[in-house]
């Protein structure tokens, strides 16, 4: 498994900060409680992006390549945060074929993002999916739960403005 | 807490939940509010008994939220005591139901016949009321590891002493040696339900064989195995009876310390056994001195991170220390060599569930059923294509028809069965001409499956025994690990012989080499994990070969599972020439004029299936 490392600036706040440290504070004596620092450090900042990383490794004086081999590892750490609005863009054949691909393109376009990434603003993250079963309205995308379907790259700016404002 | 003062407690306790003595209730509510009848709706269900309960201003009556009582399919249930009277099951509660419930049975006397388990089931005379031990779900279980499970309310220890809770601890405590405690467990035959089946007695003496200092108990709660979800049941359902036992098994090896590795995905069995170790911690039954003993011992939790490779024992320990969770070679075992380098035992969660009872009522509480080298009972959750999912526990050498035909009900929808899959990504579909298999250990591994930690998916003629291999191969591909080559790229060389044969592109060489490479896993991976990754396959190749076969010679899924094999027509009989299919088909492969039947053109048909779900006709075939 391949995880997406986010290319985003780091937005992390003081307050956010003083949260790992009291954790790491805690947890400090023991190095087995790596994990469980990296989990609460992941509900703080709702994923494990480098400096967070950095944090913990200088804090518990672990090295950080074992800190980064630990987030890799398990399913439930994200090294990219999800947006607000989570787009994905079903790349199923029913809707390769009906242009789907061009849909993908053209949002990544128009977010400036890749699949697996999120937008600066914390408001959108991409990425493609399997078959969703709609194929009748192909090709389709579902943001958070929301599906769209017929959907042509022209149509995307106004479906993308209704969840600007 | 010393033992005298349990005893004194645990009378009282008992008093206070039966209903209708001096102390108890007139009347005692459970409501089933495991992870599964919460989803199922239990919630309102609970608020509205304890609404109409309030506006009836009855006050004397206690309503508890319960585990798990078994019967996936008919949550939320609820069920009644009463005094001298055989408690009443009402299944699929709403708060509408809940509200009758109270006002006609608990005010009343007067059973709702309607929403009871035998009406349910059809089991029942027509207005009568059965008890649920005489449903046929029921009826041929035994429940050990599940007794105290929808019973008692898993967040009070006073329940679960209520139930004789914390006694076999005080027995072992005040009149028993470790190695008595130990040859008990050897005597009852108990073995290893996570899968191994490895005899638990003899793991333990092996540590406690160990020259005193640090030794740790390790509770493997990381159940991986899709579709088994007992070990999240007992420890919902019951957290004590795993504490208890874990402090027992520290007494009999000499350890003062044990951690519980637990799925962070089973947020409600992580939270009921956060409180149960408190409980008992405050109440003096973990910690310093337990019972005024000398035996110290104490637990911490350790939450999981979603890798399935963690439940192999030695992954687990690896992950316990914090690192990534990779199995290392074996020997040395654990019981020599374990977590943090120290001797260590490690059970997992339904195997400690059976140990409190065993040591406080004898061997033979235990092995009284059974077959000659698999003792006592197995809970399995049953899923799949069957009419009563849930989790049941069965005596060992039950047979699968039993489980299939009699406590799972039969396949729904006049199908016909095809096999039952036992032991998930690491065991193998048994076939019909099995079914009459008496299930333990032995008898499963020799037809090419295993006991596994309990998952029982049942299939019926609908599904490709190809496909199923590919799905579950799909799965430890993405689980592996990666550390040792036959697993990390074996299963995935598996894999892809296995896509060509569902694509139609493979030859009969094809197979041979896919045997030939899984016997290469099997015989060079680290850990279970890859050892067992081609039971599955190897299992269905040797049972339903003549469906591989039919994939790779004629090119056909007989299931008609494997799309590439697939083709879409037209019945023209049936087809009205409505048009509805040609205008939804993604790629215009139907043509065709209004009023006279369409036609696919195969070539440039995509296989998506939009045509044949918009069709009101059924008109639209695959094959």
């Amino acid at each position: 498994m391949v995880k997406k490392v986010s290319k985003l600036p780091f937005r992390g706040t003081p307050d956010q900060a003083a949260q790992l440290e009291a954790v790491i504070a805690e947890h400090k004596s023991d190095p087995s409680q790596l994990m469980a620092v990296m989990q609460k450090a992941q509900a703080i900042y709702g994923y494990l992006p480098y400096e967070v990383q950095v944090m913990i490794a200088d804090g518990m004086e672990i090295p950080l390549e074992k800190v980064y081999g630990v987030s890799t590892f398990y399913a439930q750490f994200a090294l990219s945060p999800a947006g607000k609005y989570a787009i994905s863009v079903c790349l199923g054949t029913a809707c390769y074929v009906r242009g789907a691909q061009a849909v993908f393109d053209h949002l990544q376009e128009l977010l400036g993002i890749g699949p697996g990434e999120c937008t600066e603003d914390g408001l959108f993250s991409l990425e493609a999916c399997r078959c969703i079963g709609a194929c009748g309205l192909a090709p389709v995308m579902m943001i958070n739960s929301e599906v769209y379907g017929n959907l042509t790259p022209e149509k995307l700016e106004g479906i993308l403005a209704k969840y600007r404002d | 807490m010393t033992a005298t003062e349990l005893n004194v407690l645990r009378d009282s306790a008992k008093a206070k939940l039966t209903a209708g003595s001096a102390s108890g209730p007139a009347a005692r509510i459970v409501v089933g509010y495991a992870t599964c009848g919460i989803a199922a709706g239990a919630k309102p269900v609970l608020e509205s008994l304890k609404k109409e309960l309030a506006d009836l201003g009855l006050t004397n009556v206690s309503v508890e939220e319960v585990g798990c009582i078994g019967m996936c399919q008919y949550e939320p249930i609820v069920e009644v005591y009463t005094p001298g009277a055989e408690k009443v099951t009402y299944v699929k509660m709403t708060a509408g139901r809940a509200a009758r419930v109270v006002s006609s049975h608990i005010a009343n006397g007067k059973v709702v016949a309607e929403y009871t388990i035998g009406a349910a089931t059809g089991e029942a005379p027509e207005g009568g009321v059965i008890p649920l031990s005489e449903t046929a779900f029921y009826k041929k279980q035994r429940r050990a590891a599940l007794r105290n499970c929808g019973v008692i309310n898993p967040e009070s220890l006073e329940d679960y002493i209520a139930m004789d809770g914390y006694q076999a601890l005080a027995k072992a405590l005040t009149s028993m040696q470790p190695g008595d405690v130990i040859q008990v467990l050897k005597d009852s035959g108990l073995r290893g339900r996570g899968g191994g089946g490895f005899p638990t007695g003899t793991k333990w003496s092996f540590t406690a064989a160990q020259p005193p200092g640090k030794k740790y108990v390790v509770c493997n709660a990381d159940e991986g195995d899709p579709g088994a979800f007992m070990d999240r049941s007992v420890l919902e359902g019951d957290p004590h009876s795993v504490v208890e036992a874990m402090a027992l098994c520290g007494f009999a090896t000499g350890s003062d310390e044990g951690y519980v590795y637990v799925r962070a995905e089973y947020p409600i069995a992580v939270l009921h056994l956060e409180k149960a170790i408190a409980d008992a911690r405050a109440a003096g039954l973990l910690g310093k001195n337990i019972l005024g003993t000398d035996f110290s011992f104490d637990l911490h939790i350790r939450l999981g991170a979603g890798a399935f490779v963690c439940g192999e024992e030695t992954a687990l320990m690896t992950s316990i220390e914090g690192n990534r969770g990779e199995p290392r070679p074996r020997p040395p075992y654990p019981a020599i060599k374990g977590l943090f380098g120290k001797p260590t035992t490690e059970n997992n969660v339904e195997t400690f569930a059976n140990v409190p009872q065993i040591i406080l009522r004898g061997a033979e509480h235990f092995n009284c059923v059974g077959t000659e080298k698999s003792k006592g009972t197995k809970v399995f959750a049953l899923g799949g294509k069957i009419t009563n999912t849930g989790l049941v526990e069965i005596p060992m050498g039950t047979t699968l028809r039993e489980i299939i035909e009699e406590i799972g009900g039969g396949i729904p929808n006049g199908k016909r069965f095809k096999a039952a899959q036992t032991g998930g990504p690491s065991g193998g579909c048994i076939p019909e001409a099995l079914i009459d298999t008496p299930v333990d250990y032995d008898n499963l591994s020799a037809i090419g499956s295993m006991m596994g930690s309990g998952g029982l998916i049942v299939m019926d003629e609908d599904n490709c025994m190809v496909d199923m291999a590919r799905f579950f191969l799909d799965f430890t591909v993405d689980e592996s690990c990666g550390k040792c080559n036959p697993c990390r790229i074996g299963t995935k060389r598996m894999m892809e012989l296995l896509e060509k044969i569902t694509e139609g592109n493979a030859t009969l060489e094809d197979l041979d080499k896919l045997e030939e490479l899984a016997y290469h896993i099997k015989e060079n991976s680290l850990c279970g994990l890859g050892q067992t990754a081609p039971n599955p396959v190897l299992a269905n190749m040797r049972h339903f070969r003549d469906e591989f076969v039919a994939h790779v010679v004629e090119k056909k899924c007989r299931a008609g599972v494997c799309k590439a094999l697939l083709n879409y027509y037209i019945i023209p009989e049936k087809c009205k020439g409505c048009t509805a299919c040609k205008r939804v088909c993604p790629v215009n492969a139907i043509t065709g004029n209004v009023k006279e039947p369409h036609v696919i053109n195969t070539d440039l048909c995509i296989k998506c299936g939009a045509c044949q779900a918009t069709c009101k006709f059924g008109a639209i075939i695959k094959q």
